[in-house]
């Protein structure tokens, strides 16, 4: 997509921080948090050198011993305080920006051009502000936090490491090289065995889902040894990878206790072999010890709490790269507002094309004010094309749509919505009634208005025999009205936007004859008083038109009355007498 | 486990190692201190050898401990995964099984969820299992030594373990609750999105963005809120499992302090203690995430069981083969109800002599399609039998069936696989045969090793279609049932494939629902259905004449279509 595909993690890292203004707010505060809760870790191994060197020499009982153990506790709940504030602040400026980067994502795709979206980019596009998002959202409650403590604790650690001996520091310190160099290559193959178990379990539920959705298909056409044969392999494969990466993992784990016994005892080795001579007491190395299983602890935890944050930064990227991508159809600021009353709109040398394919190829054509026009054509000739760069989901690459005397690129937004209105072939619906669906047209209207669009349409009678009238759910999508019905609710939206312009894609699929005949009806009710330009499936709509535009593959090749077009014998007539001979079979069937 | 019992106790011994290490780990620490760092700084010498001994025993036990976790790890895993794919396995050949009504009562994602995340719950509790047998014998152990040692230190020792597990039993239910919501909260951000960008075009032809980003911001806020509280919950309860054990550890270095100086135990001992209590905590606290495991596991697979007690129809006792040639119909008082109480089809009763093709045309929700599932046995009719050509339909052989019947739906489904495999679905047919089919269905614009998109994704809904009609027509059926299937492919190639059906297949019986005058023009006979019944039979014109509801249908769809 954008640009930023190429970005590196540092750079995705530095523009999500630049952009994300809730994560920088209060950061330094966050910080010092940490490192103080850090310091918690190191009571434990701090106070048994002071026992062990002092409390028991001190005498068991008296005022040091208890200022000891007093000073302790108070350092642990201190730090956890802090330990606790640190986190708390971490979740509420991560998830305050991760809501924003949401909110910021979801806007700029809708405003990005429709023309160019398919069913599978708009999957995509649902995942950029959903799954996206958790991957950042799950780094931010672990990955994040353990970055943040673990170099905190190291910090701290090697700090008190340091004051007690700085040559067993060392060589705590020199283990760390080869010790995140075994486990990084573990863990690198790690990573590649988990991509290998995310693939075979999406194979798994391909196969899962072709034969639950195909069912009936595979049960009439006896398929099931076919499908059972696939399934299982796929249910094996994905338990081979599991196990594998399993295997791999259970290695990647302990070998942090190996590489951390090792320095250990080389630790105990060189601190007995410097003795009291060289500053050390039995306090001191055996703090120590547990100082250095302590510092290399978190080594272990780095090696995956940097595939996790791999795995959230690809996230990252891909929400700036929608945030990057350019927005093809731009508002104009305020522009022009279209006159009242019916426009004409004129189509001057109209090209488009998608990415390297192109639809439309010089169009000419002219829509006189109020007229009922039919666009004809092949599946794939460019009319539904045509109908989104009228409506201004896609801006022309070349030409331009003038529509009321101006630019359609000039028009102002909120002028161009509630003049001109698409009703889309599929009808879609969203998850809630009637009534909401209908109000999507115009917030503003009521109950009554809504009625009475219903009524103006001949559809009050369909409306009263739905189970909840107005009320009635209609289900996702408007799954539970059928495809004629959905038209339907689609028509008395378009109705109470009161549009003067009407751009109308017919639906292909089958309709029962009763809704037919409403939606007919009600289509005709609409468009009076208006302009409208029906994208047509039917010819019997052409019959209808006052002007007919045919199109063939991507260029307007005839217009003029339905009449007319018969009577020149092109591609026009061509079509209607395919489409009549139906009809004359079905004659043909009466006759009989 | 009874899938794989000796992965599965491998992974217990690697857990008990693991666990005698750990504790092991904590008392050789306390021998090198008493042994060797005490002697040397208090009187100035140690032999090597000792300090060698020491260094070497920390290392070996150290080894050991890591490679009970292997095998701890290695084992559990093998054993959870064979376990999953099993259930897996068991679950989906039963989906193969059930008839198709069950299907339908069905949810796809729940179906789906069944076979991954149930069965991934069912047995996620197999995997940490011998990581829990290890920490019980973990805290006995420990148990056991504090107590063999030291009373008083015994004291705090086992005062802290009850105080992690509850801590961790407290954590779990309060933040758990919280959690979930939080989860949902995200099922409708994901559905917002869903919805919104589904129906992009409408939200953009009706400038409605403003409207729909308010509603998803509140969604995202709601999200982020519950987020920041469930974070801040879990924020306190680290804090407080951090802190209680270094309170204890601190109370244990007192008591302890104390006990050294009354010559009760050493000072590495005492170290060998406080080492024992860290190496607790993480383990304590893995307890409680396998408790919380728990029920979720059993409501998993409870869902699973569900799944596979479902009872599956029984085979026909004797099935019987279908006659050579043509194929004639007789349906005699089937019904058909999918509740109690709503029939969908009722007294259906006609017949259809062999090698005619028949319509069936009805209003929406007539039944008609209903009809066609009985007829292509994907349904059992609640009343009545049908008999194909003499045999009862029911006692049909099932490869006897499947040769003579094929169905093609209104909306087709295709597998993502070549074109070739779609038509053949695992039979098998010459290449002339597959390539007969595709022209009769004129299906010709592709190559038949072209793969089709999922769900057949990059073909048009015309071509998904005439795919389907290819795929009934390559096994030369006997009878053929179409349930309006050819709605999709424009009316001009719908009526060229009709007539080369006609031409192709001169010997099969055909139902087909119509709801195209071209479509019904091309039947010998028109069976009108209305309201689960068939109410009229007869030619089209004679219907239109005689039955008004079928007129009014018929003009209605003309006014559609052609006025």
């Amino acid at each position: 997509m954008g640009a930023s595909q190429r970005l590196s993690t540092i750079d995705v890292l530095r523009r999500g921080w630049r952009s994300s203004p809730e994560l920088r707010a209060g950061a330094g505060v966050t910080l010092l948090l940490a490192l103080v809760s850090a310091g918690g870790r190191v009571v434990v191994p701090v106070l048994v050198q002071q026992m062990l060197d002092r409390g028991l020499h001190h005498g068991v009982g008296g005022a040091v011993f208890w200022s000891m153990a007093g000073g302790g506790v108070l350092a642990v709940v201190a730090t956890g305080v802090a330990a606790a504030a640190t986190r708390t602040r971490m979740a509420r400026a991560g998830e305050s920006a991760l809501c924003a980067l949401r909110t910021r994502a979801f806007r700029h795709i809708h405003r990005l051009s429709l023309a160019t979206q398919t069913d599978e980019r708009r999957g995509a596009l649902v995942s950029r502000v959903t799954s996206d998002i958790e991957t950042m959202s799950h780094f931010l409650s672990w990955a994040g936090v353990a970055w943040l403590v673990n170099i905190a604790v190291m910090a701290v650690v090697l700090g008190v490491m340091a004051v007690y001996d700085w040559r067993l520091t060392l060589v705590a310190l020199v283990v760390v090289v080869p010790m995140g160099v075994v486990l990084s290559m573990v863990q690198r193959r790690l990573a590649v065995a988990y991509d290998t178990v995310r693939s075979r379990i999406a194979d798994m539920f391909a196969a899962v889902s072709e034969a639950v959705l195909g069912h009936h298909v595979i049960r009439s056409y006896g398929a099931q040894r076919q499908s059972t044969e696939r399934l299982e392999s796929s249910i094996e494969a994905s338990r081979k990878a599991n196990v594998r990466a399993g295997v791999i993992s259970a290695f990647l784990f302990p070998s942090g206790d190996v590489f951390s016994v090792l320095t250990v005892a080389a630790v105990l080795v060189l601190g007995v072999w410097l003795g009291p001579a060289g500053g050390l007491s039995v306090g001191k190395l055996v703090a120590f010890l547990f100082l250095t299983s302590l510092f290399l602890e978190p080594v272990a935890e780095f090696t995956e709490i940097i595939d996790n944050t791999q795995t959230a930064v690809a996230g990252w990227r891909k929400v700036l790269d929608v945030l990057d991508t350019p927005v093809e159809v731009i508002d104009p600021d305020p522009g022009v507002a279209l006159p009242a009353g019916p426009p004409a709109i004129e189509v001057q040398g109209v090209s488009f094309g998608y990415r390297d394919a192109p639809v439309l190829h010089e169009v000419w054509a002219t829509v006189p004010a109020g007229a009922q026009v039919a666009v004809v054509g092949a599946t794939g000739s460019g009319k539904t094309t045509l109908a989104k760069l009228l409506t201004r989901l896609a801006d022309p690459d070349e030409g331009r749509i003038v529509i009321g005397g101006v630019d359609l690129r000039d028009v102002a937004p909120s002028s161009l919505r509630t003049s001109v209105v698409m009703v889309p072939q599929e009808g879609f619906l969203f998850d809630t009634t009637v009534l909401e669906n209908v109000r999507f047209g115009r917030p503003a209207a009521d109950d009554d208005d809504v009625r009475a669009a219903f009524a103006e349409l001949g559809l009050k009678s369909w409306v009263d025999a739905l189970p909840r009238g107005l009320h009635t759910r209609v289900g996702q999508r408007g799954d539970s009205l059928s495809v004629g019905e959905r038209q339907l609710v689609s028509l008395a939206r378009a109705y109470v936007a009161n549009p003067t312009c009407l751009i109308l894609d017919e639906a292909t699929s089958a309709v029962d004859p009763a809704t037919e005949v409403r939606i007919s009806r009600a289509v005709e009710s609409l468009s009076r008083g208006r302009t409208s330009v029906t994208i047509a499936h039917r010819l019997a709509t052409a019959e209808r038109a006052q002007l007919v535009l045919v199109m063939d593959g991507g260029r307007l090749v005839e217009q003029g009355t339905h009449e007319e077009l018969v009577r020149l014998g092109g591609v026009y007539a061509a079509m209607h007498r395919r489409w009549s001979s139906g009809i004359e079979a079905e004659t043909a069937v009466q006759a009989r | 486990m009874a899938t794989a019992p000796k992965p599965f106790f491998a992974g217990v011994a690697g857990a008990m190692v693991y666990a005698a290490a750990t504790v092991g780990s904590s008392w050789v620490l306390g021998r090198v201190v008493d042994r060797v760092i005490t002697p040397r700084f208090e009187s100035g010498r140690v032999a090597t050898g000792t300090v060698v001994a020491g260094a070497a025993a920390i290392v070996a036990v150290g080894v050991a401990k890591a490679a009970g976790i292997v095998c701890r790890r290695v084992g559990a895993t093998i054993a959870k995964y064979r376990a999953e794919a099993t259930l897996q396995r068991r679950v989906v050949l039963q989906y193969q099984a059930l008839p198709t009504a069950w299907h339908q009562s069905q949810r796809t994602g729940e179906l789906l969820a069944h076979a991954g995340a149930d069965a991934e719950a069912s047995t996620e509790v197999m995997a940490p299992l011998p990581y829990t047998t290890g920490v019980i014998a973990l805290l006995i152990i420990t148990a056991v030594w504090l107590l063999v040692t030291d009373l008083f230190l015994a004291l705090v020792g086992l005062l802290l373990i009850p105080g992690l597990i509850v801590l961790n039993l407290l954590y779990q239910r309060r933040v758990e609750v919280p959690a979930r919501h939080a989860q949902d909260l995200t099922g409708a951000v994901s559905a917002v999105a869903h919805e919104s960008f589904d129906g992009a075009l409408v939200v953009k032809a009706l400038g409605a963005e403003d409207m729909q980003a308010a509603t998803f911001e509140a969604a995202a806020t709601e999200l982020r809120d519950a987020r920041v509280h469930v974070a801040s919950l879990q924020a306190g309860f680290n804090a407080l499992l951090d802190g209680l054990p270094s309170v204890a550890t601190i109370a244990v270095l007192v008591i302890g302090a104390w006990r050294v100086d009354a010559g009760a135990i050493s000072p590495g001992t005492l170290v060998a203690f406080v080492n024992l209590l860290t190496l607790l905590v993480w383990p304590l606290r893995l307890i409680g995430y396998v408790l919380a495991d728990l029920s979720r596991t059993v409501a998993g697979f409870d869902r699973i069981e569900h799944v596979l007690n479902e009872p599956l129809p029984p085979p026909h006792p004797k099935p019987a083969h279908l006659p050579a040639g043509p194929l004639d119909l007789h349906v005699e008082g089937v019904g058909f109800e999918y509740e109690q109480g709503a029939p969908v089809l009722e007294d259906v009763t006609f017949s259809i002599r062999a090698g005619t093709t028949v319509a069936l045309v009805g209003p929406t929700g007539s039944g008609k399609s209903t009809l066609l599932l009985l007829l292509g046995r994907l349904m059992e009719p609640t009343q009545g039998a049908v008999r194909l050509g003499g045999v009862d339909l029911d006692a049909v052989a099932d490869d006897d069936f499947r040769a003579a019947v094929a169905l093609a739906f209104q909306e087709p489904f295709l597998f993502g696989t070549t074109i070739r495999d779609n038509v053949l679905l695992g039979r098998s047919a010459s290449d002339d045969d597959v390539r007969a089919a595709l022209a009769l269905a004129r299906l010709t614009e592709f190559d038949s090793a072209t793969v089709v998109g999922e769900r057949g994704a990059t073909m048009s809904g015309g071509q998904r279609q005439r795919l389907a009609l290819v795929r009934a027509l390559v096994g030369r059926p006997r009878l053929l049932l179409l349930d309006d299937a050819t709605s999709a492919v424009d009316p001009s190639t719908e009526a060229a494939i009709l007539n080369g059906l006609s031409d192709g297949l001169g010997t099969t019986t055909t139902i087909m629902v119509a709801t195209r005058p071209a479509t019904i023009a091309l039947a010998d006979e028109v069976l009108y259905v209305e309201e689960g019944r068939v109410v009229a039979r007869g030619s089209h014109d004679d219907l239109l004449r005689r039955v008004p509801g079928y007129a009014r249908l018929v003009r209605a769809y003309e006014q559609g279509k052609a006025a």
